[in-house]
């Protein structure tokens, strides 16, 4: 592990910030984690207790096996990039990405080959002599990038690094960070709200909720096998089955599903993937009533009643098109995509 | 090309109005005489800059200078985390702070004279220079202090922070970071603080005692002595500092400089 929290704790006695009751979090070397979490869950006092803009009421921050509790931001090997570039408007583009080398006191000339290195990494070349209020919203992000990976620091934090970009220069930033990421090895932990830029970016996802880890695990494993059913419903799971769990079998009133993993016998909450509910025409395992249909883009959901409790399914929108209100559909809940909630 | 026009005008009326009320002094000092229906002085001296040009009032006019940016420099010291704590932070009795800072600006100049040369008596700070730096401080503080806090109300504080992750120091934080940041502001200040020194009259004679004779004491004592051509000459020496700090940071406060404004 190259970065872990041992029992990092932070409260305001004032409250009106997120607390931190105490986080036990591991990264790995050369991984990009993120931690996701709902605006004011506290993910930015996490990432500023870890720079250093904060101290933490307890607990401990150890990187590469260094404890860095209680060293100023500037000793911790540990390069920040925030939500806004936050480039010198007084600095150069080259001035701002050599500024950590020249901190370092690196001889000028390997400053100036090392930064016009990293500006064609991240398509800037020869635009080092500009001013910042020269480039576009897109470019001083990447500025941003390359100002901190220059440095090669030991551990890379990116605070929402593409909330303040336009949908589609966003797609290009977030492959850009994750071939960067990739390129150079360097560990990261970025922090971001939006559950989908988790699940495409990282290879493991820490969710905070309410200050508190809720899950640490690869994108497939926390999309698939929540561990509470808050988890669940913050990847944008619906469908929630309460009933008993009767030999490798499943009681949800009247219908009797199979399971993959049972688990011990009595009652139980499964949970299913809306996108992972089948819907086909003619006769299937279950019979159920669609209730409404919505179009929300690329996908459609379909809510419908399955023994009079509701299901929400997403389909394809051509899949959905010729479904009606009052139609009765078959539906297949596969048994390995039905998860038993834990406890 | 209307633009371009109205902003020559505009230059020209800057530049004439504060040209115009120099020239019946910059006349004054090179006449020899200057009886009233006569529009020009009917014969011409260098006498009065003679005396102007003397080591007595050359003196004058270094101390004069060195208390003013003597002041500004204490005044930015001062008001640089004075402003910073205003301007970034909300703390109980904040209101209260600002309206004591602007106390001595809104006070009349003899109310605040008259108590600062009590206080200063105990203290025995009359009759010095570095009396009179401390008393121009009062007045000077609250351009300073509220310019610097209204230049942090617009600082982002992350760029220190994104400083410090990038492995500065918090003193080349400090100086490589904030200082260009709120550099532009703090000129606007420390232009004022200067100004405002310089054309303290009033508080150097109080706490002074007449042991330290700045320009404008000098100026007026040959006023009250009827030397209309000295004074004429010194009051031209008295402008200068001036004009030329607004010409110098006219391209500051406009955004252009004085050459490109002029220039047809």
């Amino acid at each position: 592990m190259t970065l872990e929290l041992r029992n990092l704790r932070k409260a305001w006695p004032g409250a009106g910030q997120p607390t931190i009751p105490g986080l036990d979090l591991a990264v790995a070397a050369g991984s990009l984690t993120v931690l996701l979490g709902p605006s004011g869950s506290g993910k930015t006092t996490v990432m500023k207790l870890i720079a250093g803009h904060l101290a933490p009421d307890s607990g401990e921050v150890i990187l590469k096996g260094r404890t860095l509790t209680g060293l100023p931001p500037e000793r911790r090997g540990v390069a920040m990039v925030f939500q806004d570039p936050l480039l010198f408007p007084h600095l150069t583009l080259a001035g701002n990405v050599g500024f950590g080398l020249k901190m370092r006191g690196e001889p000028a000339a390997r400053i100036e080959a090392e930064v016009a290195a990293m500006l064609a990494r991240v398509q800037l070349a020869g635009l080092g002599a500009r001013r910042p209020d020269q480039l576009s919203g897109g470019q001083q992000q990447r500025a941003a990038l390359a100002r901190a990976l220059v440095l090669r620091p030991d551990l890379l934090l990116l605070d929402e690094p593409l909330a303040s970009l336009d949908a589609g220069l966003r797609d290009e930033m977030r492959a850009l960070i994750r071939g960067l990421q990739r390129e150079t090895g360097v560990t990261t932990l970025m922090v971001t709200h939006d559950q989908s830029e988790a699940v495409v970016m990282a290879d493991r996802i820490a969710l905070l909720l309410d200050g508190q880890l809720a899950q640490a695990a690869a994108p497939a494993e926390i999309l698939r096998r929540p561990e509470t059913e808050a988890v669940a419903r913050f990847f944008g799971g619906v469908n929630f089955l309460d009933g008993v769990v009767e030999g490798a079998g499943f009681r949800w009133g009247p219908v009797r599903l199979a399971l993959d993993r049972p688990g011990p016998p009595g009652p139980a909450r499964l949970t299913i993937r809306p996108e992972a509910v089948l819907l086909h025409p003619g006769p299937g395992q279950l019979a159920a009533k669609v209730r409404g249909v919505t179009l929300l883009g690329t996908q459609s959901r379909v809510e419908l009643a399955l023994a009079g409790e509701p299901l929400t399914a997403l389909l394809q929108p051509a899949a959905a098109e010729a479904l009606r209100p009052g139609d009765t559909v078959a539906v297949t809940l596969p048994p390995a995509a039905l998860w038993r909630l834990p406890g | 090309m209307r633009a371009e026009r109205l902003r020559l005008l505009a230059g020209l009326a800057l530049a004439l109005a504060l040209v115009l009320p120099l020239l019946p002094l910059a006349l004054w000092s090179l006449a020899h005489g200057w009886r009233f229906p006569d529009l020009l002085p009917q014969a011409w001296s260098l006498r009065a800059w003679g005396v102007a040009s003397s080591a007595g009032v050359l003196g004058s006019l270094g101390l004069t200078l060195g208390i003013a940016a003597a002041t500004t420099a204490l005044a930015a010291l001062v008001g640089l985390p004075a402003g910073r704590a205003l301007g970034l932070h909300d703390f109980p009795g904040k209101r209260a702070v600002l309206l004591l800072l602007l106390v001595p600006a809104v006070l009349p100049g003899i109310a605040l004279v008259l108590g600062l040369h009590d206080l200063f008596l105990r203290l025995g700070l009359t009759g010095s220079t570095h009396g009179v730096i401390l008393a121009h401080l009062v007045p000077v503080l609250p351009y300073m202090v509220l310019v610097m806090a209204s230049v942090f109300a617009g600082f982002d504080t992350r760029i220190e922070a994104q400083a410090r992750s990038l492995g500065a120091g918090p003193v080349r934080c400090f100086l490589q970071v904030t200082l260009p940041a709120v550099l532009p502001g703090l000129l606007t200040g420390a232009l004022f603080a200067f100004l405002v020194s310089w054309s303290q009259y009033l508080l150097t004679l109080a706490i002074g005692g007449g042991r330290v004779q700045t320009l404008p004491l000098v100026l007026y004592a040959y006023v009250a002595a009827g030397r209309n051509d000295v004074a004429g000459a010194i009051a031209v020496l008295y402008a200068l500092p001036g004009i030329l700090l607004l010409l110098g940071f006219i391209g500051r406060i406009t955004g252009r400089d004085l050459g490109r404004v002029l220039r047809p």
